[in-house]
């Protein structure tokens, strides 16, 4: 309890980690959003390859000094194209394409970015830097967060509809690549964002843990995207005191804490837990 | 009248079938029948833009289907679907509205109770907040009846409704494609089971990559179409009776 009190005590006066608990939680609600579509639609994978493949963008946008958004914003589309040119366009299947294309952009950024910057840099892009948050990185954090609700409010039924039943919203004239790309975009926006808090690496964690342990609690898709924001954050809230407290880096503890209360919920839930599944099978 | 004309589908280079001709009356029920890979499933999904034509014409009264895209209705194969997607039975319903909302408007207090009268309809009144995974084969497809439904659709297009279902299920909706023939619309099934091919449909047709014959079903249903679409020895077994009673 002293710990707690002692990081209730430390957010008092460090105004470095109230930018890093604010960035947290906003990252955290986002994703959790997000990370619901990416995984009813079952493109977990991709959610992976498009937040690896915005890494030359920030390389290129570290180059040219122009905003990080609008340089991965444009590798993190490009990829989700090719992989839709190569799959479609050749007997090679999704996930296959999603593999080619995501390393060898994994791969440039690399290249780009030792180009461009010191090693110390690439340690924080891959990782997160979460104590070192500035106003600014605040700011446009908000901004995607926003972006985000404005997205999922504005189109919420189509994505509702395309990500149960693709063939029928296009048998009504729904655009539904429009839409897919729209998302994508959406997704590599989240993605940047979430870059300070986790890094690259374990975006991908963001997306689709807090997501999947919501699936586990609800029948209803409003509530599941409530719940996986709002895990989210709770994630971010306790990853941050953990980091804090046992001086863990602060990415990796906020993973695991969205993979402690995954566990949990997948002993535990109600709906396809493991203990619901286990009696229901010994029922049987 | 739903009259394709010179219809030529493929895929990859192998074309499903080849310059097929035929219509669709309305106020009629029309079966199609054929062996797997005939391209029946092709030929619904040519009508319902969902394949591309390499060549020839699909059109509804004149026009073409694209300008009459929101007056068609669509009831799918229930195995395409998420069943442990988090959506419960009445918003299944709704969805069958938002081709007429288009975007940015949300289902109002009118599109809810259409929903709610086309579940009674299909006899799933108290089945609304069921999660649609738990939900036995016939009633989930009763529920995308109820869907098609509430589209208020001038032609409605089923992809082998009965596949799996109970009786109880299929009574259920035969009843409502009658109704939608006497009100005048144009309903076409895809269908497998060919016991019930003369009771259920006014016409039909019969494929195997492209058009055998197509017409009323007393004259279309016969020994020697079955035999060209699908086998001889089935369509012996099939109109053994008849011939014994000749």
């Amino acid at each position: 309890m002293t710990s707690i009190s002692a990081f209730i005590g430390a957010l008092g006066r460090y105004e470095f980690l109230q930018s890093a608990l604010l960035t947290a939680i906003m990252v955290g609600i986002m994703s959790g959003i997000i990370g619901s579509f990416i995984i009813l639609r079952g493109m977990s994978l991709m959610g992976d390859a498009i937040s690896h493949a915005v890494l030359p963008g920030v390389a290129v946008a570290y180059m040219l000094g122009i905003n990080v958004l609008v340089g991965a914003s444009v590798f993190g589309i490009l990829a989700a194209v090719l992989i839709g040119f190569v799959a479609t366009h050749s007997k090679i299947k999704t996930d296959t394409s999603i593999g080619v294309v995501f390393s060898a952009f994994y791969a440039l950024g690399f290249i780009l970015i030792s180009m461009a910057e010191s090693a110390t840099n690439l340690h924080h892009i891959l990782f997160g830097n979460i104590l070192a948050v500035s106003d600014q990185d605040i700011m446009t954090t908000a901004i995607v967060l926003g972006i985000v609700i404005l997205f999922v409010s504005f189109f919420y039924k189509e994505l509702l509809i395309t990500s149960f039943d693709e063939t029928y919203a296009r048998t009504y004239g729904l655009k539904t690549q429009v839409l897919h790309y729209g998302l994508m975009l959406v997704l590599t926006l989240v993605t940047v964002s979430a870059l300070q808090t986790v890094g690259i690496i374990l975006v991908v964690a963001m997306l689709i843990t807090p997501a999947a342990t919501a699936f586990l609690w609800t029948n209803k898709l409003v509530t599941m995207l409530f719940l996986s924001a709002g895990i989210g954050a709770v994630t971010a809230i306790s990853g941050l005191y953990f980091s804090y407290t046992f001086n863990w880096a602060s990415g990796p503890a906020i993973v695991l804490m969205a993979a402690v209360l995954f566990a949990i919920s997948f002993i535990c839930a109600p709906k396809q837990g493991f203990l619901k599944w286990r009696s229901a099978k010994g029922g049987q | 009248m739903l009259s394709i004309k010179n219809l030529t589908v493929a895929y990859d280079d192998t074309p499903v079938f080849t310059d097929v001709a035929v219509h669709f009356d309305a106020g009629k029920i029309t079966g199609i029948i054929g062996p797997n890979g005939a391209g029946k499933s092709t030929l619904i999904k040519a009508i319902l833009g969902l394949v591309k034509a390499r060549q020839g014409s699909v059109l509804y009264q004149g026009k073409s289907m694209r300008a009459v895209q929101k007056q068609v209705a669509y009831v799918e194969q229930r195995k395409d679907l998420d069943l442990n997607f988090p959506i419960n039975v009445f918003d299944v319903v709704l969805t069958g509205t938002y081709g007429k909302l288009g975007l940015f408007r949300d289902p109002g207090k009118q599109a809810k109770a259409a929903s709610r009268a086309a579940l009674e309809q299909v006899a799933l009144g108290d089945f609304e907040r069921r999660q649609i995974g738990q939900l036995s084969g016939g009633q989930l497809q009763r529920v995308f009846v109820a869907r098609a439904i509430v589209q208020e659709a001038e032609i409605i297009i089923l992809d082998e409704p009965f596949v799996g279902i109970d009786l109880q299920s299929e009574t259920a909706i035969m009843a409502i494609m009658k109704q939608w023939r006497d009100a005048g619309k144009t309903i076409i099934v895809i269908h497998h089971d060919l016991n019930k091919v003369s009771q259920y449909f006014d016409d039909l047709v019969v494929m195997n990559h492209g058009i055998v014959d197509y017409g009323p079903t007393d004259q279309v249903y016969n020994a020697q179409n079955i035999e060209r679409a699908f086998s001889a020895d089935l369509s012996a077994v099939l109109f053994e009776k008849q011939e014994v009673d000749q």
